[in-house]
């Protein structure tokens, strides 16, 4: 749990890359990573959700048909800087290995941080998805990211 | 012409004699010769891989990357029930009872076993723990692992969870356990080179049924399996994708 958590809540309207917008409550309490696990995720080409195993459903209190056929993007929180993501497509899109310490945003306001890697899947020569395997991160990497993230906003 | 069959070199070892039986089993299904070949390491059974001189392979999940992706060999089966899982243990006397409790300069006592390191390492990472400041001290097997711990050789073991379970009550009642992976789409599988592929067909019907005889399921026994579960090919690309996340740079 960090230090800085409040329980506080507040309504936030969090906008996406792509032009909508949705309104969301943001509550400052962290849910600790589980241990041993790893949250795995796949998407198509265009980041919308193909696969979730069953840590991410757990971890993001969504159902697995809340999740599938949806942007990734339900999951960004609003302290995260959208420069993180925009670094993260230009990567995956470019073929590369992408990894970072991500603030995810649950279904009921609070969050969870982890750390992500995300490769493109290649399948006979063609870009078929992503896959993104996230982490238990360590504190002193998520308390950097979120000194480093507040910076960015 | 005999073909040739091998093991990954992290196999139990009392379970030796049960694929000896395998490949008995496997010659009289496909009636050709096939040659088991066993090695205790995985850099020359590696090496003979990437010589071509194995056409079929019960492979670490680790290995299946070059395997399929580079060499052309198709994952048919893996065992039911039976995902390669990790376990970080400690001396029982030891005063940390968590992965975060741990600091630099520990040693670390593990196997060759690529994918039960790679897991290992990946669960120290939230103390802060990684190649740089850990000391890594390779051993040959699990038992040895635990006799690192016990006599305080290193600080910490990595095993593989079904090695762990099968030690003596009086090795583990010396230890305990900090950590425990549950990630269950990793797994060994067996997979056929591009020598075999005509054998395919056949195989698939053998293996899956294999359970359901009495000699197959007395070879599965001598294997500590219980049966063979198909794999398809994007199964086993997302095995492989889910790996290459894992493995540094
Ligand atoms: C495989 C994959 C996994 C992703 N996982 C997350 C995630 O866990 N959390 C998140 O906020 N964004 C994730 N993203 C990035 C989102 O697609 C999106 O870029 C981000 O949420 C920011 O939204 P925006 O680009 O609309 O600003 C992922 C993308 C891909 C391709």
């Amino acid at each position: 749990m960090s230090d800085q958590d409040t329980g506080e809540s507040r309504e936030v309207t969090i906008s996406y890359h792509d032009g909508t917008s949705r309104a969301a409550t943001v509550v400052d309490r962290e849910v600790p990573y589980p241990d041993g696990k790893l949250i795995v995720s796949r998407t198509d080409p265009n980041g919308i959700i193909t696969h979730a195993n069953q840590a991410f459903i757990d971890m993001s209190g969504y159902t697995r048909d809340e999740l599938i056929g949806v942007n990734h993007y339900i999951l960004r929180h609003p302290d995260m800087p959208s420069v993180a993501f925009a670094g993260l497509w230009e990567t995956i899109e470019a073929g590369k290995k992408w990894h970072g310490y991500v603030k995810n945003l649950r279904k009921d306001g609070s969050y969870y941080w982890v750390k992500a890697t995300v490769i493109p899947n290649i399948r006979n020569g063609k870009l078929v998805g992503y896959t993104s395997v996230r982490r238990k991160p360590s504190r002193s990497k998520i308390k950097a990211s979120e000194e480093l993230y507040a910076t960015l906003m | 012409m005999a073909y040739n069959l091998t093991v990954s070199p992290d196999f139990a070892p009392d379970h030796i004699s049960g694929w000896y039986f395998f490949n008995t089993w496997l010659q009289r299904q496909l009636d050709v010769g096939v040659h088991l070949e066993l090695y205790d390491c995985f850099e020359k059974q590696r090496s003979d891989i990437r010589d071509n001189k194995i056409d079929m392979i019960y492979a670490n999940p680790y290995d299946a990357s070059m395997l399929v992706r580079e060499l052309g060999f198709k994952a048919i089966a893996r065992p039911q029930e039976r995902p390669d899982e990790t376990v970080i243990a400690v001396s029982a006397e030891s005063t940390i009872s968590s992965v975060e409790e741990l600091q630099a300069g520990i040693t670390v006592a593990t196997t060759d076993d690529p994918d039960v390191h790679t897991m290992g390492m990946i669960m120290l990472e939230p103390a802060d723990l990684d190649g740089s400041n850990v000391t890594t001290k390779e051993v040959d097997t699990y038992v040895i692992v635990a006799k690192n711990l016990l006599n305080g050789n290193a600080d910490v073991g990595f095993f593989l969870k079904d090695a762990y379970d099968e030690l003596s009550d009086l090795i583990k009642g010396q230890m305990k356990v900090l950590v425990s992976s549950q990630i269950s789409v990793v797994h060994h599988s067996l997979l056929v080179g591009p020598t075999m592929q005509e054998f395919i067909p056949r195989l698939e019907e053998r293996l899956f049924s294999m359970h359901e005889d009495e000699k197959g399921k007395g070879v599965l026994q001598s294997m500590n399996l219980e049966e063979w579960e198909p794999m398809t090919e994007e199964e086993t690309e997302f095995m492989i994708d889910l790996i290459d996340t894992l493995v540094i740079e």
